[in-house]
């Protein structure tokens, strides 16, 4: 309990990926939160990376961590670009009222 | 150790309850503000094991980029009092039960395999990089990153460079009737466009704008 090994880091990232996943399932009103949701998942899958990095004393890990971090920003930058040009086009970004192909 | 055990669980309790908050919060901003203080708060833990680069970087892109990113475009589309209900939604609300019980199963599959996990015995042998301690995190890392992973490097400038080429050319709209400078056609208008000459008869005048 005192002291903190790889599965206290393990169980930390494994509560916030559900956590995001919770948010992506659930959130059915703002399309914004849903993104915020997919950082969370990423930050846990980053967690992880780190954790294993440093735990198993190897480098590797913590240099994928930056490459997730370069997607991750570009991923952001790209849905809320999408985001604003579909508020432009339609006037609103609810979810239940994004039903345009009818899925 | 117990200093660091108990950094280490003040700063995962922080995260976890920041990370509820963002999802289940009424308003969009305070969700954007909570998504800071989480990425705050994981950036100190990388911090605390010895990953400063990452932790620092973590602050630089997501609190200053992604985060600042986010509160601008809530901002903009002005959303923030739209209401982020879940439980409430009018009808075919069917999604909630079943969507909780795939979490649910998720995130207890997640903890089986994390309390089942063992190391492999040939693990260790099997490194790629061993961290050399007598460098700091940031030199080591970047004598990867320059040598071993330099193509995966140059690859992810360019998934940014893309990105940002992206997101300009879908928010990039021409509005109509608005009056522009065209450097273009003011470069390149000359004197036979400029100047007419005409022979003015006597006692007539001119007509302009014939």
């Amino acid at each position: 309990m005192l002291s903190i090994g790889l599965g206290h880091y393990l169980t930390l990232a494994a509560i916030i990926f559900t956590i995001g996943i919770v948010g992506i399932f659930l959130n059915r009103k703002n399309i914004i939160v849903i993104l915020m949701s997919i950082e969370l998942i990423l930050l846990a899958v980053n967690i992880n990376l780190v954790s294993f990095s440093i735990f198993i004393n190897d480098l590797s890990g913590q240099v994928f961590t930056l490459f997730i971090l370069t997607v991750a920003a570009a991923e952001a930058a790209i849905g809320l670009a999408i985001i604003v040009v579909y508020y432009r086009n339609s006037g609103t970004i609810r979810v239940e009222e994004i039903d345009r192909l009818k899925g | 150790m117990i200093a660091h055990a108990i950094v280490f669980y003040i700063f995962s309790l922080i995260a976890i309850v920041s990370a509820i908050m963002v999802t289940v919060s009424k308003n969009t901003v305070n969700s954007v503000f909570f998504l800071i203080l989480d990425f705050i708060s994981i950036s100190c833990l990388f911090i605390m094991i010895g990953a400063e680069f990452l932790g620092m970087i973590m602050l630089i892109v997501y609190v200053g980029a992604v985060a600042v990113l986010f509160l601008f475009v809530v901002m903009m589309l002005n959303v923030a009092q739209q209401k982020n209900e879940w439980f409430n939604s009018s009808g075919r609300s069917s999604h909630i039960p079943i969507g909780l019980l795939v979490s649910i199963i998720i995130f207890f599959e997640l903890i089986i395999v994390i309390g089942g996990w063992k190391y492999k015995p040939d693990l260790l042998d099997s490194i790629a990089i061993e961290i050399n301690t007598d460098l700091t995190n940031t030199q080591s890392l970047g004598s990867v990153i320059y040598t071993d992973y330099i193509h995966l490097f140059q690859l992810s400038g360019m998934v940014l460079l893309v990105a940002m080429i992206g997101a300009i050319v879908l928010t990039f709209r021409q509005r109509s009737g608005v009056k522009r400078q065209s450097y273009f056609k003011q470069i390149s208008r000359d004197r036979k466009d400029g100047i007419e000459l005409v022979d003015v008869e006597n006692n007539k005048g001119v007509k302009i704008d014939a």
